[in-house]
């Protein structure tokens, strides 16, 4: 028994979401609450299985697996090794404790017959991304892209305002385009190739990166997927999308969906496209580190100026993802380290935040910043939360947001990227300053009498737990950073390789 | 410069579709003209793909032992296969499309998102139906 699980680990991980999103509607018809516990199994068994993969491909070679027992280029191959193993951990972890989140306050946001749709398009949801991370075949990326994307429209539909549709109809579009783009760029590479498997394309792609073909490959699918990472330029669907969703679906997508983008870029650039050789004169890192600084620096100016609490903390994704890119650009041992660091550290901080905006929102049914004053009596120990992941995101010693800050400057430094070092610490002091403006208001600022009635008086214990979970993680990793960095050290040296790298 | 344009038509009609719907996805108002270019913009993406497929003098890639042949020319199937997901995936983005149009008309009593915005920025925060 154990063995067949061990063998067959790598599709089990997706295959458990396939069957918990066919469970979840059916047991709904029984129960109600029988729905989410089919999530919630769904979600920690595949935590279980990722956990046993990173370890697994992290003291033996990667994990190769065929589907249906064809071998590739002619079937579809799952591959694992510790770059996406590393971030299926983080992505399953993190639904998994959304889902408990979600036993408190679904209940108050969502009607109660929609529970059993939610929690099956939400494993849906969840198993696109683990499909993404842990294929080798590019057409299957595409296929788990739309998958994923999918299900997120319908997530954010079902948010609590009206204007949730149209958050969702703008993303739709949006996304639409971007995996469009993305499609089209996979059409280019398989004229070139006629292969879709990766290790495949690598081989076949030698020589060939200076034919129109392959350039106008790499442009469709960079621009396709940087409109779904929401880089600057790009990101106008993030905003409303994180905004009027339900805030287990704020807190679950600001931890999963614009990494998984992130690492399929990741992925791309460093197998297939050769970022480490260059190729045909063009300075790929070079624009991928211009736009990544603009995206930081305009995220975090945005994000002063916002009103709504949700909002801001999602502007301050969009600068956050620059980090990753800019890390993982450079091409770099520890720079690649520190993206990768900033991967788990973000989906930590940023989820915890949405989940202490969530119960704000649980107890006062508003998010906006200027209703939020006086809370530090009214609700101390959320208050207090917020206040360390505030710290934690203006990268604060002792707090993972240091750590990540950390190695990103330290390879900018060894590669010689200097431009690097200047952006990331005035956008460390504009984050000070927008998540300043919050913790004055919450601590220095006396309660209004004006404030919107209270809706619920006590927080459920789902809610408070995950948050301090994910609280007490922030410092556990930021004091014992070991484990983390040793993970992502060996796995950028299994990227970068025996490349020569700056 | 027509040989240039001649010999390349099939990517013409791709690049001519897809920046009709392009044009449509970001200039019109109205939420189900935005879907009729969408569907535009990655039919266009179809196209491409079966033409790409395309091999000189080849028949439909179906397994065939004429008299009197002694090898037959098949077209690529794989984009064929390729494209027949993108296309089940086009046609869901579509469905979910609709159904939110169905949602905003409902809610806003209007399809335009101009019209959607100004009633939204003059009294927000309405519980959905």
């Amino acid at each position: 028994m154990i063995d067949f699980f061990t063998t067959h680990a790598p599709v089990l991980t997706i295959v458990v979401f396939i069957f918990g999103a066919l469970l979840a509607p059916v047991f709904g018809r029984i129960n109600n609450s029988l729905s989410y516990y089919c999530a919630l199994i769904t979600t920690a068994l595949s935590f279980v299985l990722s956990v046993y993969l990173l370890f697994s491909v992290y003291n033996n070679a990667p994990l190769e697996y065929f589907l249906g027992g064809w071998k590739p280029p002619y079937g579809i191959e799952y591959r694992v090794d510790i770059l996406n193993s590393f971030i299926l951990s983080v992505v399953s972890f993190v639904s998994f404790l959304s889902v408990i989140y979600g036993y408190g306050s679904i209940k108050s946001e969502i009607y109660e017959k929609r529970h059993p749709a939610f929690y099956s398009v939400y494993l849906l949801f969840i198993g696109g991304m683990m499909g993404i991370l842990i294929t080798n075949d590019i057409f299957n990326m595409y296929v788990f892209l739309e998958i994923t994307s999918l299900a997120g429209y319908a997530l954010i539909a079902m948010g609590r305002t009206r204007y949730s549709y149209m958050a969702s109809f703008n993303y739709l579009i949006l996304g639409s385009v971007g995996a469009t783009f993305f499609l089209i760029g996979i059409g280019y590479l398989y004229m070139q190739t006629g292969t879709l498997n990766l290790t495949d394309l690598a081989q076949r792609l030698q020589g060939h990166f200076d034919t129109n073909v392959v350039l106008v490959a790499i442009a469709f699918i960079v621009v396709g997927l940087m409109l779904k990472m929401a880089v600057f330029p790009l990101h106008f669907w993030l905003p409303d999308a994180y905004t009027y969703s339900p805030s287990v679906i704020s807190a679950a997508m600001a931890g999963t969906s614009t990494k998984v983008a992130a690492y399929l870029l990741i992925r791309l650039m460093y197998t297939i496209f050769g970022i480490q050789a260059g190729f045909s004169g063009i300075n790929f890192s070079g624009i991928i580190i211009v736009i990544a600084s603009i995206t930081i620096l305009a995220g975090s100016i945005i994000a002063i100026s916002q009103t709504d609490l949700k909002k801001m903390l999602a502007f301050s994704s969009i600068g956050q993802i620059g980090y990753i890119l800019i890390g993982t650009a450079m091409v770099n041992k520890y720079a690649f380290a520190g993206g990768l660091l900033h991967i788990l550290n973000h989906a930590m901080m940023k989820t915890a935040l949405f989940m202490v905006a969530g119960g704000f929102f649980y107890k006062f049914t508003s998010t906006k910043i200027n209703d939020l004053k006086g809370m530090g009596r009214q609700m101390p120990f959320a208050s207090a939360m917020f206040l360390i992941l505030s710290l934690s995101m203006v990268g604060i010693p002792l707090t993972v947001g240091f750590i990540s800050k950390w190695y990103i400057i330290l390879g900018a430094a060894q590669s010689g990227y200097w431009i690097v070092v200047p952006v990331i610490l005035l956008s460390s002091l504009l984050t000070a300053i927008y998540f300043g403006r919050v913790v004055h208001n919450l601590f220095f600022k006396d309660s209004e009498a004006s404030n919107t009635g209270i809706l619920h008086a006590k927080i459920p214990y789902s809610m408070v737990s995950s948050t301090a979970v994910l609280v007490f993680l922030c410092i556990f990793f930021g004091v014992f950073a070991y484990m983390p960095v040793e993970i992502s050290l060996k796995a950028a040296e299994n990227i970068i390789g025996a490349m020569p790298w700056k | 410069m027509i040989e240039f344009i001649a010999d390349k038509y099939n990517f013409w009609i791709a690049i001519v579709l897809m920046m009709i719907g392009f044009y449509a996805i970001i200039a019109k108002h109205n939420l189900v003209k935005k879907v009729i270019g969408l569907n535009i913009f990655q039919t266009s993406v179809f196209l491409f793909y079966i033409s790409i497929s395309k091999v000189n003098g080849g028949t439909a890639p179906i397994i065939w032992h004429p008299e009197g042949h002694a090898e037959v020319v098949y077209d690529n199937p794989l984009p064929h296969v390729l494209i027949l997901t993108a296309i089940v995936v086009s046609v869901s983005v579509t469905a979910v499309a609709l159904g939110i149009i169905v949602k905003l008309y409902k809610n806003y009593g209007s399809i335009e998102e101009d019209e959607i915005k100004l009633i939204e920025h003059n009294e927000p925060e309405l519980d959905s139906k």
